[in-house]
């Protein structure tokens, strides 16, 4: 659970672990602990998967906030007895243990280590085939996501060499298989492979398989999770890839997911926005700059009309965090590329209300506009991370911004190149034609510069696509016959087709809805 | 890949390209990867994605980093202009290795190409000839590069603005411009010498294909039964 992590987090040591063995018996088990572990214990058993979900979004949650709101669950060893010791279910009952101390206390590096371990034994045992349970899809995606959100927070800890004792520098030297990057990555692909959900996903569209149509879950006897873990590594592959500043092969990773569609990632929300909020970052950071302003005008208009119903759920507050991020990110979108159809009235009246202000004073691309450049991408920018071990050499230093600060300068470097574009913009708006000569009279530069300027409009507002064509994202465009600009102004394509089609459905449904009123 | 006949080194790339697709996340293929590299400037070919492998790769294992091979892979990117793995390639370089000279110079043609200044590039390539003339095919692909932004941008260019942009004059100027006539579609105008390139979506707006009014069949099925 990402809610409660900020970048600069506290400073790890010793103390913490004090602090958690203060009032904490890791071998008392509440009654009310002792039930829901009997109980959660029948229902993997029985393939209850309803109240499987319900356990672990409701009950883990109440019992959580009242018995171990600052410690964490009884350890697992406690538990054992009354689930007959079944190896599985301990893993999964670490596993959620472990999520709720990252949520709820500041893990120890001894902690770190242990959890990936259990990650690593739960994943050997999907991996193996030798698991026949069924488990709720949002459990699936929160042990993925956890996974790569404890590797993201592992890197920022270890990164942090300054203050660390000489303990924690030896248990880092002895332990450098934990949350190594390889066996992270090799993991999220092995789940990709072995459950060979791509080619699932492929047959599918042939009608050859199913998988979307049962959200993943398997009805003839079998098990859903290698496929659905399968499936949600793909996400986690692209979360990792971005963490790295790899956006290309993340966007690889996620193509066997048809993002236009609706799919079992849109079967959990958290999982939904995490695979936009990513995508859109790439594609940010790619410059397909309308790609990304498509995606995050859906997702946030879905979120605008959705949110009302997760209030209660435990992902609402990282669900508004998200959420706000996408905004900022929309917001640089639109700056660098502005666009005036392809957000919708609701998300756009949003956006005017929490940046338009900024996004006036970013068009102006003058030295302030840096300034807010920087301050929306640090705020909305994923938590980069140095893959790589420490040098254990003194002196120990921090570098745990290194890799934000490279990303960052790289992103400022990107605006820099195209600061004189919404120069160029406002005279091309005005004139429908105008010569070299006048225009760079108006912009005061010389002629040649002026036409460098507007080869750098054009290379900028045409992006190459994946398949390598090239794609206008312009929204004014122009072309130069010799000494002669010649502004064209792209009109959007009238959708008389869509929008015939929805009225006729509309109209269907208020015939119908007519025809069932009985009058008296 | 799939080729029937494959020499030896054909083979050994389809063997690279596929542990890349399959192992990627694999230490051990440093190595190939570093090879594969120099195969892609001795043989004119490029491949983005094991690249970038390599790149990550280095960014696991920093003290294993080539400088000389990651140069040649920042040459070879700055050749697949417009696509922007340049910057692609540079996200996964640490700041420190960026900040080294042969990387400053490589990045500042970078810009210098990003922002159509084509005068200042050639100007600044020719400082840089040492680094450059080991990669063989780099000084065509800035050239396909700059007429590719031309035709963007131009119905009918000026001589001079072509000239500059291909860093060519004279009699070679024009046996270029001959080349692009036969091959090309390019109309030199008699009197000026202004060169009329092909006409494309983007130099003449009302080619541009009105994509909106396509509606597949499977929505206007959507619709049979209440139309039925």
């Amino acid at each position: 659970m990402t809610s409660n992590y900020e970048f600069e987090d506290a400073p790890t040591n010793y103390d913490d672990v004090q602090r958690q063995d203060a009032v904490y018996d890791p071998n008392f088990v509440p009654d009310s602990v002792k039930s829901f572990v009997v109980h959660m214990y029948r229902h993997i058993r029985e393939k209850n998967v309803y109240e499987i979900h319900q356990m672990c979004e409701t009950s883990f949650q109440t019992l959580s906030e009242r018995l171990f709101k600052d410690t964490p669950w009884p350890c697992v060893e406690a538990i054992a007895p009354y689930v007959d010791n079944d190896h599985v279910f301990c893993l999964l009952y670490r596993e959620m243990w472990f999520r709720h101390l990252y949520a709820r206390l500041t893990p120890t590096l001894r902690q770190r280590i242990d959890s990936y371990d259990n990650y690593c034994s739960l994943f050997q045992v999907v991996l193996h085939g030798v698991v026949n349970m069924q488990l709720p899809n949002q459990w699936l995606w929160d042990m993925v996501d956890e996974f790569v959100y404890q590797f993201q927070s592992f890197c920022q800890y270890r990164a942090k060499m300054k203050n660390k004792t000489e303990q924690e520098v030896e248990l880092l030297k002895q332990n450098d298989k934990a949350w190594n990057v390889y066996g992270v990555l090799n993991f999220l692909q092995a789940l990709v492979e072995k459950s060979t959900i791509i080619q699932i996903l492929e047959q599918e569209k042939e009608g050859l398989e199913q998988f979307t149509a049962t959200d993943g879950y398997d009805y003839s006897g079998g098990s859903n999770v290698l496929k659905v873990l399968g499936y949600f590594s793909m996400v986690g592959l692209l979360r990792v890839h971005c963490l790295l500043g790899d956006y290309h092969t993340g966007l690889k990773w996620l193509q066997p997911i048809d993002i236009t569609q609706q799919g079992v990632y849109t079967s959990v929300i958290g999982c939904h926005i995490a695979t936009i909020y990513h995508y859109g970052f790439a594609n940010l950071m790619l410059r397909r700059y309308v790609d990304a302003v498509r995606e995050f005008n859906k997702i946030l208009l879905y979120i605008y009309k959705a949110k009302q119903y997760h209030q209660k759920s435990p992902q609402y507050e990282q669900l508004l965090k998200k959420n706000e991020q996408m905004y900022a990110l929309l917001a640089l979108c639109l700056s660098l590329c502005p666009q005036s159809k392809l957000v919708d009235e609701s998300v756009n009246s949003q956006l005017r209300e929490k940046y338009g202000e900024k996004m006036m004073r970013m068009q102006r691309c003058d030295d302030e506009a840096f300034g807010v450049y920087d301050e929306l991408f640090s705020y909305a920018c994923p938590k980069f991370i140095t893959p790589s071990a420490p040098s254990f050499e003194e002196p120990l230093v921090n570098y745990n911004q290194d890799a934000y600060r490279l990303q960052l300068k790289m992103f400022l470097y990107e605006v820099k190149q195209q600061q004189l574009l919404s120069g160029v913009r406002t005279f091309l708006k005005v004139y429908s034609s105008i010569s070299i000569a006048k225009l760079a009279n108006y912009m005061e530069v010389d002629e040649p510069t002026l036409r460098t300027i507007l080869l750098t409009y054009k290379h900028k507002t045409h992006s190459v696509g994946s398949d390598g064509s090239i794609i206008s994202n312009a929204d004014i465009d122009f072309y130069i016959n010799e000494d002669m600009i010649y502004v064209v102004e792209s009109k959007p394509a009238k959708r008389y087709g869509d929008f015939f089609l929805r009225q006729i459905a509309k109209l269907e449904g208020v015939i119908n809805d007519m025809d069932r009123i009985k009058l008296e | 890949m799939g080729k029937e006949m494959e020499s030896p080194q054909e083979q050994s790339s389809y063997t690279v390209e596929q542990l890349v697709a399959v192992n990627p996340f694999n230490p051990e293929i440093l190595p190939d990867l570093e090879n594969y590299v120099n195969d892609q400037v001795t043989s004119q070919t490029y491949s983005l994605d094991a690249n970038l492998c390599l790149l990550r790769l280095y960014q696991f294992e920093p003290e294993r980093m080539n400088s000389h091979v990651v140069a040649r892979i920042l040459i070879k990117s700055l050749m697949a202009m417009p696509s922007p793995d340049f910057s692609l390639c540079l996200f996964l370089i640490p700041e420190r290795v960026q900040m080294e000279e042969q990387f400053k110079s490589l990045i500042v043609l970078s810009h210098y190409l990003e922002t159509g200044r084509f005068q200042q590039f050639w100007d600044e390539a020719a400082k840089n000839r040492h680094i450059l003339e080991t990669v063989p095919g780099f000084e065509q692909a800035i050239q396909a590069y700059a007429t590719h932004l031309l035709s963007l941008s131009y119905q009918k260019v000026p001589r001079s603005v072509l000239s500059e942009a291909v860093n060519m004059d004279g009699a070679s100027l024009d046996k270029f411009i001959e080349h692009q006539v036969t091959n090309s579609g390019w109309i030199v105008e008699k009197e000026a010498g202004s060169i009329v390139l092909p006409k494309n979506e983007f130099n003449h707006p009302e080619l541009k294909k009105n994509t909106g009014e396509n509606v597949p069949l499977e929505h206007i099925a959507r619709i049979f039964p209440i139309l039925g």
